[in-house]
């Protein structure tokens, strides 16, 4: 039987099925050696999943699409760390599902945004950018200070992300696994079943919006950005302690 | 293309439509060795950079066709030399090794001069200036404004002689080092809303703001008063402790209640009111430590004493 140009060409199965094959020998070549590669990934403490209301923040982070301005991912150049901070580490997006790194800046990389700013600071330039920024092109988002935060289905949320492989716990045993793995502290603020709990104390004590009497939208986000880039302590390290790993 | 070469032989040989062929002209020379050549490329690449993933690892290049050597500083403060295989890391600190070393001379020289020294000294304060610019614009414009000028209901002014935490270069610097944040408790459940109307008039008569003077009379033994208290924060003078930051109530700055923008005598009460009622807890001076490097600091404590101006 001759195989040729022809046959393939006029049957649009083989057609289909022989495409997806030379498709996929490229994708696999590339994509699987990253699942098994741990070489890469930076053996560093302090890396943790989102709290109940940072996740939430994230959430609408995403909603958002903030990340269609900013990247989250501070790249090992010289220009960038002047201006952002240390480089952005494997580690650092480990629990991130979808990881934010894109790239494209229209502003600034907000990846160590966390503590830069006061949160009435990110309230007012998340309401009115122009008010604290009058050259910014970033929209107002008026919207988040008055709109009470939806947070019904957070532990659905951390389900769906715990199915990723993210250590939030369901059962006890899990719970005491993340007390070894994180401390109580933390490992308390994975626990699915206190997320609710959680949540509402997180947003009462930080007060992010500065509006202590509700738990709004903004509560969520401003968390989140708090903590952006905060929980890796790079006194902790030789500054070159991270180039091993490339 | 000409003519013979359509009509030739060379055709995939199938038929469309009765007469649409497919030529089998072939591919031009040099774009098949340009093709060859990316072959050889990518072995020579792998040669040299971090390439194939291998298990839990990679290979990283033939050792001694791409080393590169830079200097490390350890967690103790050590700087060590160091040689390993490129990649974009290692390429990194040679990168920031090259800044350090163009920068050195100028915060050297920052470093080992007194505060007071930079300021004399025209060269080093040009530096001062276009580093400073560019560290206040990253860091600091978005509260302070793009020259230092400030926001009320934000942040203060930097760039005029009055400060609340004090503008010596030590005082600029602690601000910077370990932040600022001023807390006034709110008073509405401690006294009576005329009492507080007494209190706002009292504090616009000492800035020379329109005010009931009876009324001022009044508050102004409130704020000696223990009720009130209000001179155990602000000083029995009322021109602030720079300890604590609290407002210098005696001179035209205001930073929290807008009193210029307000028109009408009552709306400026109001304004002062609301202050003395609800509390202030907004001005969050961020810490600076863990951000910005010491000799950044240096030069952020004299660019803003010096170049934007005002300090003593
Ligand atoms: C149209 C593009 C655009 C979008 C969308 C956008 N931003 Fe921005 N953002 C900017 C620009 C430009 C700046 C720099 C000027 C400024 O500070 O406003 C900025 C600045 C910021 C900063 C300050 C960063 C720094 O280090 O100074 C934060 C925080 C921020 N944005 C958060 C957000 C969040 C959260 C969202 C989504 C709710 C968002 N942005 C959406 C353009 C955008
Ligand atoms: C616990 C200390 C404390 C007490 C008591 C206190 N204040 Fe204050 N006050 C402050 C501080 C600190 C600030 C500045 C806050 C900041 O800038 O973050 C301030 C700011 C103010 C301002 C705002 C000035 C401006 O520039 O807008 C007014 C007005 C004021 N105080 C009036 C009063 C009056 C009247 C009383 C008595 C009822 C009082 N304060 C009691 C600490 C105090
Ligand atoms: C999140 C906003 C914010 C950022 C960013 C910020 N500041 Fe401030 N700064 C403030 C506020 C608010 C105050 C007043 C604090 C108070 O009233 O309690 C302040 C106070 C100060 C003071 C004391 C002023 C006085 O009158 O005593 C100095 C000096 C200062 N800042 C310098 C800087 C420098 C330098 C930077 C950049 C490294 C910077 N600030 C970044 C908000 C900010």
């Amino acid at each position: 039987m001759n195989f040729n140009h022809d046959k393939i060409e006029r049957n649009l199965g083989i057609l289909l099925i022989l495409t997806m094959l030379a498709i996929s020998a490229g994708g696999l070549v590339e994509i699987v050696p990253l699942f098994f590669i741990k070489e890469t990934v930076e053996k560093v403490e302090g890396v943790r999943p989102y709290s109940a209301l940072e996740l939430r923040g994230r959430d609408i982070y995403i909603r958002e699409g903030c990340y269609t301005c900013h990247s989250q991912m501070i790249r090992p150049f010289r220009d960038e760390a002047l201006r952002y901070g240390h480089y952005s580490l494997a580690a650092e997006s480990k629990y991130d599902h979808p990881f934010q790194w894109g790239s494209k800046r229209t502003g600034p990389d907000l990846a160590r945004v966390g503590g830069k700013y006061s949160n009435d600071w990110h309230t007012q330039h998340l309401t009115a950018p122009r008010s604290l920024v009058p050259q910014s092109v970033m929209p107002n988002y008026p919207w988040l200070a008055t709109t009470a935060l939806d947070y019904s289905d957070i532990e659905k949320r951390m389900m769906a992300l715990r199915t990723t492989g993210v250590p939030y716990s369901k059962t006890n045993a899990e719970y005491e696994r993340n007390v070894k793995e994180f401390g109580e502290t933390v490992a308390k603020s994975l626990h699915i079943p206190d997320a609710e709990k959680n949540l509402i104390a997180q947003a009462q004590l930080g007060n992010y919006d500065t509006n202590p009497d509700n738990i709004t939208e903004m509560d969520a986000l401003v968390a989140y950005l708090q903590m952006l880039g905060t929980l890796v302590d790079f006194k902790k390290y030789d500054d070159d302690y991270f180039v091993k790993f490339r | 293309m000409s003519e013979e070469k359509v009509k030739g032989p060379t055709t995939t040989g199938h038929v469309w439509d009765d007469d649409l062929q497919e030529l089998t002209n072939p591919l031009p020379r040099w774009w098949i060795w340009g093709f060859y050549i990316t072959f050889v490329f990518t072995v020579v690449y792998w040669l040299f950079y971090p390439a194939w993933p291998i298990g839990s690892g990679f290979t990283k290049g033939v050792p001694g066709l791409n080393s590169i050597t830079y200097t490390a500083t350890t967690v103790d403060g050590k700087e060590v030399e160091k040689t390993t295989h490129w990649n974009m890391r290692s390429k990194y600190m040679v990168e920031m090794n090259e800044l350090h070393a163009a920068q050195k001379q100028w915060f050297d020289k920052v470093a080992a001069t007194p505060y007071e020294d930079v300021a004399k000294d025209a060269d080093l304060m040009q530096f001062v200036n276009s580093a400073g610019k560019t560290l206040f614009s990253d860091n600091c414009a978005p509260c302070h404004q793009a020259g230092g000028q400030g926001k009320i209901g934000f942040s203060p002014n930097l760039t005029d002689d009055h400060w609340q935490y004090g503008g010596t270069y030590e005082e600029i610097s602690h601000t910077i080092v370990a932040g600022r944040q001023g807390y006034m408790p709110p008073f509405k459940e401690v006294l009576k809303d005329e009492q507080i109307g007494q209190l706002a008039n009292y504090v616009l008569s000492m800035s020379g703001e329109p005010h009931d003077a009876a009324a001022a009379t009044a508050g102004a033994a409130l704020f000696q008063s223990e009720t009130a208290a209000c001179y155990y924060c602000h000083g029995a003078d009322a021109k602030g402790r720079t300890q604590m930051g609290s407002a210098n109530l005696t001179d035209k700055i205001w930073l929290w209640a807008d009193i210029p923008a307000e028109k009408t005598a009552e709306a400026k009460v109001d304004a002062v009111k609301k202050i003395i009622s609800g509390g202030l807890a907004r001005g969050v001076m961020p810490y600076w430590n863990e951000r910005l490097k010491p000799e950044q600091i240096k030069l952020l404590t004299v660019y803003v004493h010096d170049g934007l101006g005002g300090g003593k």
